[in-house]
């Protein structure tokens, strides 16, 4: 267990440590020089634009600027924007709280609603398992943007119980904004881990150590509850760490439908104005987490089923 | 000739099911109407006259007109083109990159097998739309960007299954019955295991277009892909102007198109691929004797 | 017999629907009777309905089979159970050590899960006594250290090891009757009869009933009082073991004993029975055998023989005599 934990970490400062470099040389790789973006249309004198350059570290060799980057990050130096002015970590900071609440509020909603479904088809086969398979099969293939317009047409503008965009007051108001756009997010991976859970449950139903459970007279429920459910679990941990990390991914979407002030629309706003420090710093702080879901599902998985602990392999 | 093009038909729909039928031939129509969109638009899909802003459908206007007047049949399909386009060329480059190094990686195993997994593993653990929106903060917004992005992205996604199917068929009997007779690397990854595992890759091929058609109007939807004025899906449903003001359907009809489209892509993509719909188990034959094995969880 | 048998089984058939809508039958009439406290051997090779009829004695047959006939334990319907009667009947009437232990073990929890998940919700025992109670199980079946068994996970001890901790199992529920499906084919030869005499000796201890299902004729003729030779989903054979070597009428049986007279002029010798096995549903209108006998005549695939007393057993075959008489003539010249 111990050494499975210390692999899956050195992967993962692995991965961050590579797609840092993707991240920080593909935007200074880029055409057009990163300093146009604080002359905008105007047409600096040479010595000003030398001056800008030598400001943003940007006369000095690619490597160097990596490194002062990779150290000032470590350091919990983001840099500033080229936009505002402002520290990154602090724009970064605004918005992070909110969209951490948004991803939760979204999984909430997924791993309450996901099973409920898949393991009502499973169980259930014939008609239930007709109707709710129908049903989460459209579901997977509703992308959170044409869900957050049906949810606004809906919710907001037809019967105004929630914000069509932007968050209230305090906690109340907050969790309030986000409803809606946790709802547009959750469609999707509802329906995917509903498919995900009734697959595994299906295997589990038909696996020979449950007719050994049935054959020694334990009662239904034990039988599912411990031998059922149990070992389905393993994919279905799987499937809420990758639906986790794509929610993130999804947030940048989201945020931007319903106007939310969290990372992603930071980072679209970002990459309109081509505000290169804070792109990096939220790309990598996605990215970040996206690894993190998949290190973390990984272990869970160990935890579940303790064939993986020894191997310390999940392929 | 005829009898075995009759032939071939006959097998591959009764492969692909009833519901995999279905969803071919939504696709072949959605596919017409892209190709053929000059000729079937009654409008320019371009021009708008004020006066129709947010009409409903009339005799002018069949499904009415968007906030700027301009024809909505029009614009869904024309947008079918766009919407279209995008995905066909993510797929179609990622096939070509992933398919190569896939086999390449089957076949020979060891170090080159690790490093192209390595490389699949790294990819794989970026989200493709977040590349994407890498790739448009370098480049600026357009389409070309967005897919040169995802079909990266995506490579991993269809190389990993070939790789796997791949590396099952490099071990079968047939394949050292063949080298043995002297047919050379190409020939036999080309010519008989890709053939082999065509299914699986077609399959998957489609899966992935529905999910890169998601991707790309996430993008357009964003403004990051393609761009306002050109008609397409995801930039029509990113009129929430219209929604706020009570107009739905120039918003849901094409939020339902793409719904649509990605849904007819994945169940012929697991019907390719070989697996059962759903509901199949009900239909294997009652039993007097009762069946414990499927009624764990019913009430006892 | 005057007491109620153990085990009764009376023309039980089992039909299997196929996926285009057919039906194939892998068991057909089966009648057997099992007295308390004895092991019968059932005999045959793969396909010929052995693990079917285990599945239909405990009401597991999977959801496309169909089951008619009756089974009867201890004169009760087994076929008629209620769920809660069904419960208790295979809680402590009947136990079953299946042939893969690593399979039909969950490998997700411990030993010591397995092992008292029954006595705790069937028997209502308390934590601390139900793993005692394993404990004294464990040691029962000769596994050392059983202390430390109780908390390894299935994958962390030998298939030799885990199928003791199955027999363990079913000791702790005291069934009146065992059903042992190939309980050492999955395993290695060397540990195969060691957990083959660990089960035939708990049994004889505690007077259990046992039917116990192999392939291996050997096997079955040492620790069964009778054994039953199945072919294509029929018993073809049934002797008491002690006579079965020297009596043994059925070309099928003597083909598996591997000692095939030679009553014709070609006299190769064969140790292994030529052909391959087929299921019931696969036989012709005649003698499911037929095809690989070596002693087919034209009226064994006109009808079906019965299976009728012969030499102090019962025997389906038609030319069981003339079989028996040049097989006795022969060891008479010999």
């Amino acid at each position: 267990m111990g050494r499975l934990l210390l692999r899956r970490l050195g992967g993962l400062a692995t991965t961050l440590l590579l797609s840092s470099l993707v991240i920080f040389g593909s935007l200074y790789l880029a055409p057009g020089s990163p300093e146009n973006v604080l002359f905008g249309s105007r047409m600096p004198a040479a010595a000003a634009r030398a001056a800008a350059r030598h400001r943003l570290h940007l006369d000095q060799p690619l490597p160097v600027r990596y490194w002062d980057w990779l150290t000032g990050v470590l350091h919990g130096d983001l840099g500033t924007s080229m936009v505002t002015g402002q520290p990154v970590a602090d724009r970064i900071g605004a918005g992070l709280g909110t969209t951490l609440l948004l991803v939760l509020l979204t999984m909430l909603l997924v791993v309450v609603v996901g099973p409920a479904l898949g393991l009502a088809a499973a169980l259930l086969p014939g008609r239930v398992d007709a109707v709710v398979s129908s049903l989460t099969s459209v579901s997977v293939t509703v992308p959170p943007f044409v869900a957050s317009t049906l949810l606004i047409s809906v919710f907001a503008v037809r019967l105004g119980w929630f914000p069509a965009s932007g968050l209230g007051d305090g906690l109340g108001g907050e969790i309030g904004g986000l409803v809606l756009p946790a709802c547009a997010m959750a469609v999707l991976s509802c329906g995917f881990l509903g498919r995900v859970t009734r697959n595994a449950v299906r295997e589990q139903v038909e696996r020979e150590h449950v007719q050994t459970a049935l054959v020694r007279g334990l009662p239904r429920l034990v039988v599912l509850r411990s031998h059922v459910l149990r070992n389905a679990l393993a994919p279905i941990v799987t499937a809420v760490g990758l639906l986790t990390a794509g929610t993130f991914a999804s947030t940048l979407v989201v945020e931007s439908a319903f106007a939310v002030p969290g990372i992603g629309q930071l980072t679209i706003q970002s990459v309109a104005q081509k505000d290169f420090p804070v792109v990096q710093a939220v790309a990598l702080l996605l990215v970040g987490a996206f690894v993190l879901c998949n290190a973390a599902s990984d272990l869970v998985q160990a935890v579940v089923d303790p064939r993986l602990r020894e191997t310390g392999s999940t392929s | 000739m005829k009898k075995t093009l009759v032939r071939t038909a006959r097998r591959t729909a009764g492969r692909l099911g009833r519901s995999g039928i279905a969803s071919a031939v939504f696709l072949l129509l959605v596919l017409a109407v892209a190709v053929a969109a000059p000729l079937l638009a009654p409008q320019d899909p371009n021009r708008g006259s004020l006066l129709d802003a947010y009409g409903g459908p009339s005799g002018a206007h069949l499904l009415g007109a968007d906030g700027i007047g301009r024809d909505l049949l029009s614009r869904l399909v024309f947008g079918a083109r766009t919407s279209l386009l995008g995905p066909v060329l993510v797929v179609g480059v990622s096939l070509l990159a992933g398919i190569p190094l896939a086999l390449a990686a089957s076949w020979y195993g060891g170090w080159v097998d690790a490093v192209v997994a390595r490389v699949f593993d790294l990819v794989y653990a970026l989200p493709g739309l977040l590349l994407a929106v890498l790739a448009v903060a370098l480049f600026g917004p357009g389409l070309t960007p967005a897919v040169a992005a995802l079909s990266v992205a995506y490579v991993p996604f269809l190389a990993r299954i070939v790789r796997a199917a791949a590396r099952q068929q490099r071990v079968s009997p047939y394949v050292d019955a063949l080298a043995v007779q002297g047919f050379g690397v190409l020939r036999i990854t080309a010519g008989h295991i890709l053939r082999n595992i065509a299914p699986v890759v077609a399959g998957q091929a489609a899966i992935a277009f529905g999910y890169a058609l998601l991707d790309l109007a996430s993008l357009s939807y964003l403004g990051l892909a393609v761009q306002a004025p050109t008609p397409d899906w995801g930039v029509m449903v990113s009129d929430g102007d219209a929604l706020l003001k009570g107009y739905w359907l120039p918003v849901l009809a094409p939020g339902l198109l793409i719904v649509l489209t990605v849904l007819a892509l994945t169940v012929l993509g697991a019907r390719i691929s070989g697996d059962k719909p759903p509901g199949y188990l009900k239909r294997r034959g009652r039993s007097a004797a009762p069946a414990d094995r499927t009624a764990v969880g019913a009430a006892a | 017999m005057t007491a109620v048998p153990l085990l009764e089984l009376s023309g039980l058939t089992v039909d299997f629907a196929t996926e285009d809508g057919g039906s194939r039958t892998l068991l057909a009439g089966l009648d057997l009777t099992l007295a308390p406290g004895e092991a019968l051997g059932l005999v045959g090779e793969s396909g010929s309905g052995k693990s079917m009829t285990v599945r239909a004695v405990t009401r597991l047959l999977p959801p496309a089979a169909t089951a008619s006939g009756t089974v009867r334990f201890e004169g009760r319907d087994v076929g008629a159970m209620d769920a809660a009667a069904l419960r208790g009947y295979r809680d402590s009437g009947v136990g079953l050590v299946f042939q893969d232990p690593r399979a039909h073990i969950n490998p997700t929890r411990r030993i010591g899960a397995f092992l008292t998940e029954a006595l705790r919700h069937n028997r209502g025992l308390g934590r601390r006594e139900a793993l005692a109670r394993a404990e004294a199980a464990l040691a029962e079946v000769g596994l050392d250290d059983p202390a430390r068994r109780l908390r390894q996970y299935p994958h962390e001890v030998s298939g030799g090891m885990l199928q003791r901790v199955m027999i363990a199992s079913v000791l702790l529920a005291k069934p009146r009757l065992v059903l042992a499906d190939e309980p050492t084919t999955a395993l290695d030869v060397t540990v195969q009869r060691e957990v083959v005499a660990v089960l035939d000796r708990l049994r004889r201890e505690r007077g259990m009933g046992m039917v116990f299902i192999t392939h291996d004729l050997d096997l079955a003729l040492a620790v069964c009082g009778r054994v039953a030779v199945m072919y294509a989903g029929r018993i073809v054979e049934l002797r008491s073991a002690d006579t079965l070597h020297e009596r043994a009428a059925h070309p099928y049986t003597l083909g598996l004993l591997g000692s095939r007279p030679s009553v014709d002029v070609r006299a190769e010798r064969l140790t292994a029975v030529p052909g391959r096995p087929v299921s019931a549903f696969e036989a012709g209108p005649g003698c499911a055998f037929a095809p690989r006998c070596a002693f087919a005549a034209p009226v064994c695939e006109a009808a079906p023989p019965a299976l009728l007393p012969f030499d102090g057993g019962l025997v389906r075959c038609a030319r069981a005599e003339e079989i028996h008489a040049v097989r006795t003539s022969k060891e008479a010249t010999a």
